[in-house]
């Protein structure tokens, strides 16, 4: 019989009919029966005071049902926002956690935050009445900068940080580093911004909050990449509801890449308000409104040292950050900069000390939380430009420079807490010098030069940290939550078999790959899988999707419910079979006895725990319906090498990228097509970051200069190249699949690789992200005039 | 005060009253519930609003209802055949993994078809030119722009 | 969107009548621009009177001396049209740079004119091959359309009808694409009409401009050297954060450089 095995195979995704045909359906399709439309009144300055709030006019306007202000949210008892990680600071104390209001209390500090709601029987009458809502607003000065708000006399967002200091954060032997840094070889030092990055999902959240009053029980649909945590925060922290009451669904979510893991005041407000007003109350975000209130991403400003021997062996390194989280404190914003990022220094060297010291600011901008790859990309950034410059300025081959450094040796303990299990880098960096021909671009470049062009070359190795995570060793740093998996695999009579994740799929494949999983462990046809995700009332638990770690925590959950399932088959085979337990096996789908020609089929089984007739009644409960939490024991490691390649136009300053190598490795790949799309997708978010993406604001009053797609520039099919993707397998040692998982490599990995590229063609040491046009034509201008 | 709109969508005459402002995508997606058209921004950037209106590609959200008065329209739910089999530009996105989250595709795949009608054998670079008006944010375009070089010449046999 | 009233004109003199009785009705074109601009609340016309059924208005002819098109012709149509490319391919290229193709599928030549969009393409065209503006009421030189940001020399109720296009001996257009609205940063029309050389430039400042001192330089002798070290004055140019004044400058030079390269090819 064939193998049903299907794994390693790149099937076609499930999910894709439905998405094809329009018959997908994301939040703003749901159109419950006398839905209500619910517009913001959002503030339109950085940093005011309100002196008062009119509503009169807004509520007597036709069709609307009701207006609330922060008074209201007050009076109802409903709490701020709260953060899912406290960090400790470097005096032992806890992190400053202003409260971060639903709606705005007195204050506002940012533009587009949450002032009032106005709730219409249309949305056109919502909107029309939320412009007579009037807000007395005293205009204070704004800061927007990390390191301004940290000068003497800045503008003061919260009372209980005077400085705007949310937490002075460290790890390593800063002695330690200092001393080597005093004698070493050769030292390199780089100062940069990391550019703040707006997520823009091309789905705009959204939320529908209905209440019962048949069930006293609340729906809430709801874009969101976990519906569990939503729930658990929304009830149990900010409104004090019974979590058994409120039932979240996440149906299709139009991409996240972190921007819809949060708790937003929005959800919060349309569920409170249904009740209220005993109607279902809906709100879409429109675009602008997601500029200014979707969480956005990085916004670092470093300094960062390399200390090397004189053949360019790595010795120390030292890193100051200054991480703006914006005016409040969103999710999970404090472990961003922190615990996802400091602990990705060591890269894939063996730099033996590492420091690294982080100030987290608060300042009149829209909060900033995790973005795909969220402090990893960051950590990235650090570690390969300065690998890269270090190289340049020994003038050793930057390839070279990296394989004298890799660690080769396995588990491996990095200085900054984590213990890399597996991995090859050389591995990785050989297929893709291979695969980008780097050999022959010294001609290549000869040409490019015959055109009066500048052709550079850059590498970038990353290493990541995913499968998020160790419950005991995140809570230890600071996790307000376990961070597990749940899964539930349902046997039905007939032998189909319904799958329940916790895990949530926004574009990543779950159904399709969830299923090969299981269909192949169960050795059944995949036809016979259904995986659902993303509601709380079918699924037990769940925390959801972000930090790629969807297979390697949520998959391996569904894999331990599955030996679960095959376990108690084992039984009931045996029975059937009037063998002994531990003779019967399984494998592609059969009971057998072992040596003999005795076996049961999966169906059958499964049939016989629900029609019990002979049935071991006296050791076995009927049916065949496991659940299974999985909490991984170490993180895994996904790592890579990328190559890049870039021409500049020097009249111009324009840059084209002509070839992006990249060659990952993400342990054991159970759908390799859906794995190099997720490759696809992450290195354009990352060629974004490098060059064009940047978010503005105006650093006088705090205005948001990128607040609209003609001003935020996202990538378009002609701004990337067609990737040249490969991988390597070094299996996770920890999980029983061996992944490691795939969602951000590439824009963690992506942007060092095209700023070493671009930096290499026009010959300057750095530049700042996102390298627009103008930026590297003033940079070769200045070369010029230098 | 109301006005009358009526047009064809999907080969099926339709007919409301509606108010002045609004939109064509609003139309349809909340009148004809038909939901596979949506809305990405607000200033006609993002593309997946886009349907066909008198056999060319436009932007539904950036447009009145009233201006698609009489016009034949087809939206994501018009492009499969009756009996579900899909469209080969549609066959082609899924053959190829052109897709992820879902919500940018069917302005994609409506967009990549009337991309195909008028260039039948296009070359990448064109393909990634004329796809200015969709955004994308999962895949990187990578293989969207892969299934639509391999669907141009079928959807060029369909005609 | 605010609410407003709609109303079909019939024809030219229809939507006329319907100015003249509601001053601050808006002419309804392609809706590119203004549709745009009223959902984000920025315009609020109480009268929309919509163009879009008037035949009269679109369709291109071409009389070996004149490319004329109708005020409601699509930017989609003038970029496919074969008369368009044989006698002026540099205003066909123009226009298939409009925007992206769902918008050119809807976006009109009077539309874009009469909106005068700073960062708009057709302004280069109109000024860059010397055109003239036909309205209801009279013809309009290129060089007096167009009068500042935003503004033009239409008068409250005149309704642009067409445009008249005189076929150069060689034209090209050159545009560095703001890359997130895909407006111009700076876009270069040259035309080499035969009696002489215009330089026309949009993106880079408030309103359409020509360089007379590229013209003089092209009229002498019409070479990408030509112009290669003749500099705008950046004061006064546009300076935001998608490009500096400096930049700007920069580019018109570099566009029209490469504009004559390839009005020569």
């Amino acid at each position: 019989m064939a193998s049903m095995n299907i794994i390693g195979t790149s099937v076609k995704r499930t999910e894709d009919y439905r998405f094809l045909t329009g018959g997908g359906q994301y939040t703003d399709d749901v159109a419950p029966h006398h839905a209500t439309y619910a517009v913001f009144v959002r503030s339109p300055h950085a940093h005011a005071k309100i002196k008062g709030i009119k509503t009169d006019k807004a509520a007597k306007a036709r069709g609307v049902h009701a207006v609330y202000t922060g008074d209201d949210i007050a009076k109802a008892g409903i709490n701020g926002l709260p953060c899912g990680w406290l960090i400790t600071d470097v005096n032992g104390q806890p992190m400053k956690e202003p409260p971060y209001p639903v709606l705005a209390q007195g204050k506002v500090r940012h533009v587009g935050e949450r002032v009032a709601v106005v709730i219409a029987d249309t949305l056109h009458e919502a909107r029309d009445a939320a412009e007579l809502v009037e807000v007395d607003y005293e205009v204070l000065p704004a800061v927007v900068n990390g390191a301004e708000a940290r000068k003497k006399g800045a503008p003061v967002l919260h009372e209980i940080a005077p400085d705007n200091t949310c937490y002075v954060w460290a790890i390593g032997d800063k002695a330690k580093v200092d001393d080597v840094f005093k004698s070493a070889a050769h030292t390199t030092k780089l100062e940069f911004v990391n550019n703040r990055l707006i997520p823009n999902a091309i789905e705009p959240r959204a939320a529908i909050g209905n209440y019962s009053r048949a069930e006293d029980a609340y729906t809430l649909h709801v874009a969101s990449q976990n519906p569990h945590v939503e729930r658990l925060l929304m009830t149990a922290f900010v409104m004090g509801l019974p979590e058994h009451k409120v039932h979240v669904i996440a149906p299709d979510v139009g991409g996240g890449f972190g921007s819809k893991i949060y708790l937003y005041g929005e959800d919060v407000v349309v569920t409170w308000a249904s009740k209220q007003i005993n109607r279902p109350v809906k709100w879409t975000a429109d675009r602008v409104e997601s500029f200014s209130s979707d969480a956005h991403g990085r916004d670092h400003v470093t300094t960062a040292e390399l200390a090397l021997d004189k053949d360019g062996k790595f010795l120390a390194m030292r890193v100051h950050t200054t991480a703006n989280v914006g005016a409040y404190l969103s999710t999970f914003a404090s472990c961003v900069p922190t615990i996802l990022y400091a602990t990705l220094l060591a890269g894939q060297y063996t730099t033996p000390v590492i420091y690294c010291e982080v100030t987290a600011v608060f300042t009149n901008t829209t909060p900033v939380d995790a973005y795909r790859g969220a402090g990893r990309p960051e950590a990235t950034y650090v570690v390969e430009r300065l690998v890269e410059t270090a190289a340049r300025e020994m003038k050793i081959d930057p390839a070279e420079i990296r394989r004298r450094n890799f660690i080769k040796e396995f588990p491996y303990q990095t200085p900054v807490a984590l213990l890399y299990d597996t991995g090859n880098y050389n591995a990785t960096l050989d297929a893709a010098t291979k695969l980008g021909d780097v050999a022959g671009y010294a001609k290549r470049k000869e040409q490019s030069k015959a055109r009066g062009k500048l052709r550079g070359i850059g590498y970038s190795c990353y290493i990541e940290a995913c499968g998020i995570a160790p419950s005991s060793v995140a809570g230890s740093l600071g996790a307000r939550a376990g961070l597990y998996e749940a899964g539930e695999v349902r046997v039905h009579p007939t032998g189909k078999v319904t799958v329940f994740t916790g895990s949530h799929s926004h574009g990543q494949g779950h159904e399709t790959t969830f299923a090969q999983v299981v269909a192949s462990r169960l050795g059944i046809p995949m036809d016979d899988v259904h995986i659902v995700h993303g509601d709380t009332s079918k699924i037990l638990f769940g925390m959801g999707t972000y930090g790629s770690r969807s297979i390697a925590v949520g998959g391996t959950a569904i894999v331990k419910a599955v030996d679960k399932v095959i376990a108690k088959g084992k039984k009931i085979a045996a029975h059937l079979m009037e063998a002994a337990e531990n003779d019967v096996e399984f494998s592609d789908g059969i009971f057998r006895v072992t040596g003999t020609d005795k076996q049961v089929p999966f169906g059958q089984v499964a049939l016989t725990a629900y029609v019990p007739h002979n049935y071991p009644h006296d050791k076995l409960e009927p049916g065949l319906n496991e659940n299974a939490f999985y909490d991984p024991s170490n993180f895994t490691f996904p790592a890579g090498s990328y190559v890049c390649e870039v021409e500049v136009d020097p009249d111009t300053g324009k840059t084209s990228i002509e070839s992006f190598v990249a060659v990952d490795d993400f342990g054991k790949i159970i759908n390799p097509m859906i794995v190099e799309g997720q490759v696809q997708g992450g290195l354009t978010q990352g060629i974004g970051q490098a060059l064009m993406e940047g978010c503005r604001y105006d650093s006088a009053s705090g205005q948001l200069l990128t607040g609209t797609l003609t001003d935020y520039c996202l990538p378009r099919a002609e701004d990337v190249p067609h990737f040249k993707i490969d991988t390597r397998e070094t299996p996770c040692t920890h999980n029983p699949l061996g992944v490691k998982g795939c969602g951000e490599a590439g824009a963690i990995g992506a942007p060092a690789a095209l700023m070493n590229a671009i930096t290499d063609a026009i010959g300057v040491r750095d530049l700042a992200m996102p390298a627009t046009a103008e930026t590297v034509w003033r940079a070769i201008a200045m070369k010029k005039a230098a | 005060m109301p006005v009358k709109v009526s047009m064809t969508v999907n080969g099926k005459p339709v007919s409301a009253e509606v108010e002045e402002r609004t939109l064509l995508v609003n139309f349809i997606r909340e009148h004809l519930r038909l939901t596979g058209t949506h809305v990405g921004c607000d200033t006609a950037q993002c593309g997946a609003c886009t349907i066909e209106m008198n056999g060319d590609a436009v932007k539904a959200c950036n447009m009145l209802a009233m201006q698609a008065e009489g016009a034949k329209i087809t939206t994501i739910e018009g492009i499969a055949a009756a009996d579900g089999t899909l469209h080969p530009m549609q066959e082609a996105f899924r053959e190829h993994h052109a897709l992820q989250c879902g919500f940018c595709t069917p302005g994609m795949v409506i967009s990549a078809i009337d991309l195909v009608r008028r260039h039948p054998n296009p070359s990448e670079e064109v393909v990634r030119a004329e796809l200015d008006g969709n955004f994308c944010r999962c895949t990187g375009y990578h293989n969207i722009v892969k299934a639509i070089l391999d669907a141009a010449p079928k959807v060029a046999a369909m005609r | 969107m605010y609410a407003f009233t709609y109303r079909k004109a019939k024809d030219v003199k229809d939507a006329a009548a319907g100015l003249a009785k509601n001053a601050d009705a808006k002419l309804l074109a392609g809706g590119q621009s203004l549709i745009a601009a009223m959902k984000l609340r920025l315009s609020a016309p109480p009268e929309l009177i919509d163009l879009g059924t008037i035949s009269e208005l679109r369709g291109i002819k071409s009389d070996g001396k004149n490319v004329v098109i109708g005020a409601m012709t699509r930017h989609a149509e003038v970029a496919a049209s074969t008369d368009v490319k044989k006698a002026i391919p540099a205003l066909a290229y123009l226009a298939s740079q409009i925007g992206d193709r769902m918008v050119r599928n809807m976006g009109t030549l009077g539309g874009a004119i009469a909106h005068n969009d700073p960062a708009a393409d057709y302004p280069a065209a109109v000024v860059g091959l010397g055109a003239t503006v036909e309205t209801n009421k009279r013809k309009i030189d290129a060089d007096a359309f167009f009068k500042g940001i935003y503004e033009t020399a239409l008068d409250p109720g005149e309704i642009i009808t067409s445009v008249s296009f005189p076929i150069p001996k060689r034209a090209a257009y050159m545009k560095f694409k703001q890359p997130a609205s895909r407006f111009a940063m700076v876009g270069v029309m040259v035309a080499d009409t035969g009696k002489d050389v215009r330089v026309a430039v949009t993106g880079a400042g408030p309103c359409v401009f020509r360089v007379k001192e590229m013209e003089q330089a092209l009229g002498k002798k019409f070479a990408p050297d030509s112009v290669a070290n003749i500099k705008v004055p950046d004061k006064g140019l546009n300076s935001d954060i998608h490009a500096s004044a400096e930049y700007r400058a920069h580019l018109v030079t570099v566009m029209a450089k490469r504009a004559v390269e390839a009005a020569l090819k």
